[in-house]
């Protein structure tokens, strides 16, 4: 069995060698049909990275078999991560990435063929292992590239977080927090701490936390309502939450959420009265004004 | 042993903590804050926690403690210049500190103890200043 593998491995390995040109100018050809965008890539680059994927893979059948995961295949691996990180980003889609290296199978097994022509059971062996090999490579360039698109979500998820938290200073002492989107965990944690931190700041006495923007409010949205309240007293300021529509007020009262501790107000506007009652000072129209209205 | 130091600030008394607090220490201070109370028969405590980088769930019962041990003798605690990530902690142990009043500083804790003595006993105040 061990000897069989040699024998394979030693097959592959001089096909790799010997038709290294040919593989590669058939390669081409064959990516020119289906998987070459020229709009995306260019011609010289496409060709060195596909002459470095040879070499690599033959550097790895060479010393470390078939099995991808060995140290042998590092730099194979690091080349098909770089390739599949650049595709991503330059907006190939996932299968436009994957055929870079599954297109190869079609030379290989030209090339298989030809050798092995009046061997049919090293044939059958060759070209299994081939196809395996390849198939292994495939799908670890898919892998990366869906990772590197994942790091991206992240980085806008994270992007957004940080955006849709303003603070607003609505007067000496007055802030309005307008929460748009839903409240998880992590929200609520930058919402927590962005609050905190201006209160400090501001030295302020009233914060507003504006609900208009989110669209339902549950225990767990509540309880974390109930969360950064608490956080402001314990600092020392007053929090009113307005923006609570009607549809929300019935849904808190069903689920039987106490908000009973907390200030509620419908409108911000109402909240700002209130605010500005607590503390201590007042609008009023200026009498220019009144005249105005009655002349 | 380090103590932490009660100012006497007419009818109130001033309790800054400067040193992270460790359990030993907490108690003393209820023991001592307590004491003095008692002695000057003070309306009111400030408790200024504004270089207390870190609490525990000890610590926080503490305060809540010292906060109804100074009621039961006719004094309001308000504590004041909690930090933020403080007060994040406190939140995320479930302890709100309930029975205690907070203000963003000093002078606003001490506004907040004169507005609510005035209210209650204007004349006894009255007399003071």
């Amino acid at each position: 069995m061990d000897k069989g593998l040699q024998n394979r491995q030693a097959g592959l390995s001089e096909i790799l060698t010997k038709d290294e040109s040919s593989l590669l100018a058939d390669w081409l050809k064959e990516m020119s049909g289906s998987v070459r965008r020229s709009d995306l890539i260019k011609e010289s680059e496409l060709r060195s990275e596909s002459a470095l994927f040879l070499k690599l893979l033959r550097q790895g059948v060479d010393s470390g078999g078939y099995d991808i995961d060995g140290a042998a295949w590092q730099p194979m691996r690091e080349l098909l991560a770089e390739i599949s990180r650049s595709r991503a980003q330059q907006g190939f889609t996932p299968t436009e990435t994957a055929t870079f290296v599954l297109s190869f199978k079609k030379p290989l097994f030209k090339a298989i063929r030809t050798r092995f022509e009046k061997d049919a059971d090293a044939l059958a062996t060759e070209l299994w292992s081939a196809t395996a090999l390849l198939d292994s490579l495939g799908l670890y360039t898919i892998e990366t590239y869906i990772k590197t698109r994942d790091a991206v979500i992240r980085r806008q998820q994270e992007e957004m977080l940080e955006l849709s938290t303003p603070v607003v200073k609505l007067w000496d002492g007055i802030l309005a927090l307008p929460i748009i989107g839903t409240l998880d965990s992590a929200r609520t944690q930058v919402v927590m701490e962005t609050l905190l931190e201006s209160i400090v700041k501001t030295n302020s006495k009233v914060a507003i936390i504006d609900i208009t923007g989110v669209p339902t409010v549950d225990t767990v949205v509540a309880q974390h309502l109930l969360k950064t309240v608490t956080a402001a007293r314990l600092m020392g300021a007053d929090c009113i939450i307005s923006g609570v529509r009607p549809q929300i007020a019935q849904t808190i009262v069903h689920l039987g959420i106490n908000l009973l501790d907390v200030t509620t107000k419908a409108t911000l506007s109402d909240a700002f009265r209130l605010a500005l009652q607590r503390t201590g000072l007042s609008l009023g129209r200026t009498s220019n004004h009144t005249a105005q209205k009655t002349a | 042993m380090e103590k932490i130091p009660i100012l006497r600030m007419g009818d109130f008394l001033l309790v800054t903590i400067q040193v992270d607090m460790h359990d030993r220490l907490a108690m003393a201070l209820q023991d001592d804050l307590t004491q003095k109370i008692s002695e000057t028969s003070a309306r009111g405590v400030l408790i200024d926690i504004s270089s207390l980088e870190i609490v525990d769930s000890f610590i926080g019962r503490m305060l809540g403690n010292i906060a109804a041990m100074s009621r039961v003798l006719d004094a309001q605690t308000v504590v004041v210049g909690m930090r933020p990530a403080v007060a994040i902690t406190l939140v995320e142990l479930g302890m709100s500190l309930p029975g205690v009043r907070t203000a963003l500083n000093v002078d606003a804790g001490m506004e907040l103890l004169r507005e609510s003595l005035n209210g209650h006993e204007g004349i006894r105040h009255g007399s003071n200043f």
